[in-house]
Formats: C-alpha cells, structure tokens, sequence
C-alpha cells in the first residue's frame, strides 16, 4: 500500500501517465473526425502501425544518408502522416468509391497493414523479427522554460516529447475546427444526415473523405510515437490493439475534450500495470491485463449510466 | 415577352427501362403566380419537377428561363436560374440549431470561421424580412414540423431562389399551420416569387392557387384557373373518372370491445416520455381515430400495440387477452392486423413479387401447402383474385413490389392485411402521398371491414380523412391523450386542430373507456 501511495506522489508516474497516453490519443482524434463525418474508421489500428513502420524504415534511410537531423525528421514526419493518409484514402476509396463495406474494409486494412510491415520490414531490414540492428531516429523532447521550474507539475509536464504536445494540441485544434469552422459544420452535418447534405450541393463524399485522410494523418502520427517515442525501433504488431482502444475511447468520450479524458484513463491504466510489476508478487499476466480490464469496466459503467438516465 | 419565367416545352422522359414518365408535356409558370401541379401518383409530377430542378435529364424537350433557353444539368445549375426546390421529406439536421441548418452549404464566411451568435443574429433578421417570425436559436429537433418547413422555404429564399417548388407541404401540417403559411405563401407571391405547389388536398389548392395543370398517365391534360373549376371537376379530370368524395359510412351497432389499452407508458430510448399513461377502447364495427401532429406520439402508439415494443409499462388486451408478454406472431393469431407508415420499409418486402408479399403470413399456418410443399399454383390464383380486388396496376402478380407505384404498394399491404379474418386492424397513415384513387379504395375497404364487425385504429395526417370515416376520434398531445371527439361529423378541422397543437385539452376524456 506504501508503495502504491509513493507511486501516486511520484512525479516520475505521472510523466508515464501522459507519455501512454499519447499514441491513444492522437488516435482518438483520428477516430473522432472520422466518426462525426459518419464513416468509421476501423482501420485506425492498422494506420497506426503503418504510420510506426514508416517512420522507423525513414528516419532510417535519411540518417545513413547522413541528412541533417532536423530536416530529416521533418521529411520523417511529412512521410508518417502520407502514410497515414495513404490509409484514410484507400478505406475512402474502397467504401465510397466501390460501395464496400466500411467495417469490412477497415478490417482487411489492418490485416494488409499487419503483413505488409512484416513483408517490408524484412526487405528493409533484412529480419521479420523487429529492427533492433537498423539505425532510426526518435523525436525529441522538449524543456519547457518556467513551467519546467515548477515543482512537480513541471516535472511532469515538460521534458516530454514533441509528439506529446502536438497530441494534447491536437484536442484544442479538433473542438475548435468541429465547434467553430465551416468544415466543421460540414462535418457534423454529413455525419447526422448526409442526405441533406447533399441537397444543399455539397459532396458527402468529399467530406467523408477529407474527414478520413486527417483521421489517417492523426493515427499514424500516433502509431509513429511508439517507434520513435517510446523505443526507437519497430517490432511487428506493436500497436497493440490501441486503434481498437481508439475508437472505443472517442465513442465513450464522446466530444475531443471527454475521449481525451478516457485516454488519460486509459493511460493511468497502462503506467500502474508497468509500475505494479516491479513490486508487486501478483503474476504479471494479470497485471498486464489491468488497462483493458479497466477499459471494459469504464465502459460498462458508462453505458449503465447512461441507461439509467434514460430510464428516468 | 411571353410573361412566363418558366416554359417547359415538350418534356418526354423516358427512362431505359421503357417507361415513360413524361410524355410531351408542357408546363408553364407565370411570375408572381401560384400554380398547382396536380395528379396521382405515377402520372409524371415529380418527375416534371425533378427534370425543372436538375435532378432528372430529359429525353426531350426545352426549358425556357425568362425567354431564354436554358440548359438545367444540377440542383446547382437551377440555383443559378433562382429555383429553389423544397422536398417532401425535411432535409434538415436535429442536432443542429435552425440558423446552422439555414446557412449550411452557402456559408458566406470569409475565413471559414462561424459565429454562432452572428449567424442566429443574421438569420433572424433574414426570417423577419421575408415575414416569418422564427427563433433560430432553437434546436431542429425541438421544434415543430410546421417550423421545420418554414424553415425549407427560406433555405430555398436564403440560396436566392424566386422560384419555388414546394412538393406536399402540407402534408403533415395541422390546419393552423396549413393556414400560416399559406399566408407567408401568399405574401411572398405578393413580392414577387413564383411557386409550383404540389399537392393532393384539393381545397387547399382552390384556396391558395391561381392557376394548376392537371397530369394523367404521364400527360398534361390541361391547364385551367383554378376559379373555374369546383373541386369535384379537378379531381375528375385528375383520375379520369367520377369520384365520390363523401361517401357516406352507413350506422353500426357497436359491439364490445376488442382493443383495451389501460395506462400505457412509454418512454424512448433517449428517456423522453413519449406515451403518457394512455387508456382507450376500440370496439367492435367502430373505426376510431388518432389525430396528433408528427412527433407527439401516434406512431408510437401503433407500434407498441402491433407488438413491436415491449418496454412499456401498461397493459394491453386483444379480444380479452393480455398481449403484453406475447410475440407478433402471437398477437396476430389474436386477430391483429397491422399496416405501417413506411410501407416500403416495413409493409413489404421490396424485391420479392406480389405474390409473395400477399401471403407471406400465412404460410405457418399450413395454408397454401400441399404434400408438403408449397402450392404456388394455389398461391398465384389467389393473388390474382387480389390484384382483381384491389385493382392493384401492375403486368401480372409475379411483378416486383419495388416497380409499382406508392399507392400500388400501399393496395398490396391493405389486400394481405385486410384479408384472412382480421379483429382488430392498426392502420398507420394509409394514404400518405398516395393517389385519389387507391385512397377511395382503402376507405372503402376499412368501411367494409367495420361492417364486418371488426375493429379498427386509425391515425391520419389526413383530418378530412379521420372525419369522413371514423366513429369517434382521440387527440395526442405530446403523449397524452388531450381530446375525444365522440361524433367527428359536428365538429370543423380546426376544432381538432386547437387540440393537436396543445392549445385546447379536455380534462376528462374518460368517454373512450368502454368498461
């Protein structure tokens, strides 16, 4: 229990808690604009893995290339959210151009996703395992003047990296441009009642798309923040299923500011279960299983709040 | 000049298929006029105006804007030339306030910013020039279905248009509202606006129109003042043959009851009340009706008493049977029969043939079987004899339900429904949007059906409609029943027209329990 309370006073915690979270929620966004446009993107967690690959393979080629490190990120960051982008695009095209089915198509994105990185990733560099022997970049973290004075607080919120704050960013841009923008208004709109959209002489689908290449941009950003944030490599399925958590967290959340409010949840989650298996005598499959047992509870609470409103 | 902003001339439209739907016809709109553009359904209306708009190419013909000769390829295309067109269905966003649903599309915002305070501000403003007086703060989905399509015609006035074609506006209005905005109607006519006005209701025509063109079987078959012609005449040329407009519905015992419904209540799933501990007899040879405005609970009603919800509280009894814990196939062995609002959707099924659709509830009960097998020799003589019955237009009864026509849709539900001993029949909007003709059948039928002994519930946006057939008539007001009209044929349309809009509410309504 002692442990469990230093844990919370740790500033060291809750620097993890924002880090875990990140990847989530530049996803969530992705998840949140392409869902008001009326077109679910079940693709995220394959974007995301994509957007990781990218950036990996590269930052990669730029640096033995000997690219100065600025611009290379640059051009690293520019090819992740294409990738991302290429992503949105091919469900957009499949589903609005051919008629598929969008659940179906953004599943089969992600199980080309999940092989092609694999394919690519032993055409590059030359293992299917993971890229622990090929030089990749990562982004880098950031000292914010005077609040990194702060005690604690600081600790915490400066020092991060830079896909960091462009994650919290992105939730302040994302309300703006859905509460206040014409494209926002588009957006909602077609998301509610597309057949009225078009009767005023806008293109649903070219909204519907739109919507789906910045939800392609956001997730691969996201998934980048894995292989360039948290480790500097890339490793086969290492999304792990956070798309998934995506879109469950922006269908909780609801709004840019509540689906970052489940990511932080689920980020809580995540730090604990990492912090819980250094000191803790409980198997570690269980406590790996933490942030996924707290989202399935989170949302079942949710759900029956909601219904006992209704009830009323 | 010719003094017409629109010439349609010549207009055929054939579709690949082989149909016709527009055979050289000639249409002409004067400024400053309103003009009716009448027929039943299938005779080539929608398709006229569809082809004026831009949303249908013609095969042939010329379309003439002010003189001049124009070509109308887009909704788009038709804005340019000031048309603007109002469709029958709302195209409008819930969640959104009215102001947002106005400008949405045509924005006019210079860095693509909205504010929401300036745009209300402006769209009030907008609304007052053109005399209607609306608060565009409010939600869509708060407010009412009269202003909803107000606020159609001014998104058709706000994109610039001169010219309106307003298909059934009046659909789903009570009279008051019919009466408001034929008054805007008329003062934008005043300004200088033309209007195509479709429409079924024939007195609204004769109040509001100047002129109509009358169209049968994709033809024009004229055009007249509307001074000139009674009602009687307009519908005559519209379906080719006389009419009995008033029929009369001969006197009936009524027996006992076979519908009780004690203290429903219902609440949606967004948790809003939408069935208020309602209470009401139907009885044997008694036709009772439900007047409500859209959205105030009939359809709910019917729904829940067809069995399609179950997560209501109350109790509901079918010829002395407490149905609430049984299944439709259940509550249909009862003796319930049940038409929906959505033919389309929920009364056929739309790629099977009329055959199929006609007895596709009868098959359980061992019915049109033989050694096991399904006898469709059995089953096609039977439709046959329906399609007879019902004068249902179709080549033969293996067509496909889907390339009939509404109101030939709407004679197959009422031919399977109405057959095959039915107690007790629900009946959601029979006659929407469906022609004179098929309407005077399905009257007919349900007034055969009553003196047959069975007991029918009838919900109509159609007031005349509910007056001329029913026996007694009960009012929904936001979920609760507000009025009971027990002989409909002393009262006027507006009568129940104050209750339906909430301004009139009787606070014993007791008289429809028949205990």
């Amino acid at each position: 229990m002692d442990n469990l309370i230093n844990l919370f006073l740790s500033a060291d915690f809750w620097f993890t808690v924002i880090k875990l979270t990140t990847p989530i929620l530049l996803a969530t966004m992705g998840a949140h604009i392409a869902l008001r446009a009326g077109v679910i993107n079940i693709g995220l967690e394959g974007i995301m893995l994509v957007g990781a690959f990218t950036g990996v393979i590269v930052s990669g080629k730029l640096f033995l290339l000997g690219v100065p490190i600025p611009i290379n990120l640059l051009i690293s960051v520019i090819a992740i959210i294409v990738s991302g982008m290429l992503g949105g695009f091919f469900i957009g095209f499949f589903h609005l151009k051919l008629n598929s089915d969008i659940g179906i198509t953004g599943l089969a994105y992600n199980m080309v996703a999940s092989g092609l990185t694999v394919f690519l990733l032993f055409v590059f560099v030359g293992d299917k395992g993971a890229s622990y022997t090929y030089k990749s970049l990562a982004f880098p973290t950031i000292e914010i003047p005077l609040i990194k004075s702060i005690p604690f607080i600081g600790e915490i919120i400066s020092g991060q990296n830079l896909l960091v704050y462009i994650a919290f960013l992105s939730v302040i841009i994302m309300t703006f441009v859905m509460k206040k923008t014409v494209f926002g208004l588009r957006i909602r709109a077609t998301g509610e009642n597309p057949k009225a959209v078009q009767s005023v002489g806008i293109s649903v689908k070219k909204v519907q798309m739109t919507a789906l290449l910045i939800s392609g941009g956001l997730a691969a950003l996201g998934g980048a923040f894995l292989s360039m944030g948290f480790v500097e490599y890339f490793v086969p399925e290492m999304t792990a299923g956070r798309g998934f958590i995506a879109l469950t967290a922006n269908t909780m959340g609801g709004t840019p500011v509540g689906g970052m409010l489940v990511t932080l949840l689920f980020g809580f989650a995540n730090a604990l279960s990492i912090s819980l298996q250094l000191f803790s005598t409980i198997p570690i499959q269980f406590i790996s299983m933490l942030p996924y047992l707290l989202t399935l509870i989170a949302l079942v609470f949710f759900s029956w709040r909601k219904m006992k409103r209704n009830v009323k | 000049m010719s003094g017409f902003v629109i010439e349609m001339r010549n207009i055929s439209k054939i579709y690949p298929n082989g149909t016709i739907a527009n055979n050289n016809v000639n249409f002409s709109l004067k400024k400053g006029e309103i003009h009716a553009l009448l027929g039943e359904n299938g005779a080539g209306k929608s398709t006229l105006m569809h082809i004026l708009y831009g949303m249908i190419r013609p095969t042939k013909g010329e379309i003439f804007i002010k003189d001049k000769l124009v070509e109308i390829n887009s909704p788009l295309d038709s804005l340019k030339h000031e048309i603007g067109m109002v469709h029958q269905h709302f195209m409008l966003i819930p969640s959104m306030n009215l102001a947002e649903n106005l400008i949405l599309g045509d924005e006019r915002s210079k860095n693509g910013l909205i504010n929401k305070k300036e745009i209300i501000k402006n769209a009030n403003e907008f609304g007052k020039k053109y005399n209607f007086n609306i608060d565009f703060s409010q939600l869509v989905r708060d407010v009412s279905v009269g202003v909803c399509q107000k606020i159609e015609i001014l998104k058709a006035l706000y994109r610039g248009a001169k010219i309106l074609i307003l298909d059934e506006p009046t659909a789903v209005l009570t009279p008051q509202e019919t009466k408001e905005l034929f008054v805007e109607l008329k003062k934008l006519k005043k300004d200088g606006h033309s209007i195509v006005f479709i429409s079924h209701k024939l007195n609204e025509v004769k109040e509001l129109c100047d002129r109509l063109t009358i169209m049968n079987s994709s033809k024009s078959v004229g055009v007249y003042n509307v001074s000139d012609l009674s009602v009687k005449k307009i519908s005559e040329k519209m379906i080719g043959r006389e009419v009995e407009l008033d029929f009369e519905v001969p006197e009936k015992k009524l027996g006992k009851s076979i519908l009780k419904v004690r203290n429903l209540i219902y609440f949606n799933k967004l948790g809003k009340k939408k069935l208020d501990n309602i209470s009401f007899d139907v009885r044997e040879g008694q036709i009772l009706g439900i007047a409500a405005v859209e959205g105030n609970g009939a359809s709910h009603l019917l729904e829940t008493l067809a069995g399609l919800r179950k997560d209501y509280s109350g109790e509901i009894f079918i010829s002395g049977v407490n149905v609430n814990k049984l299944s439709i196939k259940e509550i249909r062995k009862q003796g319930l029969r049940y038409v929906p609002a959505d033919r389309m959707k929920d009364g056929v099924i739309k790629d099977e043939t009329i055959y199929n659709n006609l007895i596709v509830d009868r098959l359980e009960e061992g019915e049109f079987i033989k050694h096991w097998l399904i006898d469709f020799k059995e089953i096609k003589s039977f439709a046959r004899s329906k399609v007879k019955e019902f004068f249902i237009k179709c080549k033969d009864e293996n067509s496909e339900i889907g390339s009939l026509s509404g109101g030939n849709i709407q004679k197959v539900v009422i031919a399977r429904e109405f057959d095959n001993n039915p107690k007790l029949l629900i009946i959601n909007q029979p006659t929407r949007g469906i022609d004179i003709g098929a309407a005077e059948l399905i009257r007919k039928k349900m007034v055969d059906l009553k003196q047959s002994d069975s007991g029918i519930l009838l919900h109509s946006a159609d007031l005349q409609e509910l007056m001329q057939v029913c026996d007694s008539i009960i009012i929904l007001y936001k979920g609760e029943i507000v009025g009971y009209v027990e002989e409909p044929k002393k009262v006027k349309p507006e009568d129940l027209g104050y209750y339906m809009l909430g301004v009139k509410k009787d606070t014993d309504v007791s008289g429809v329990i028949n205990e």
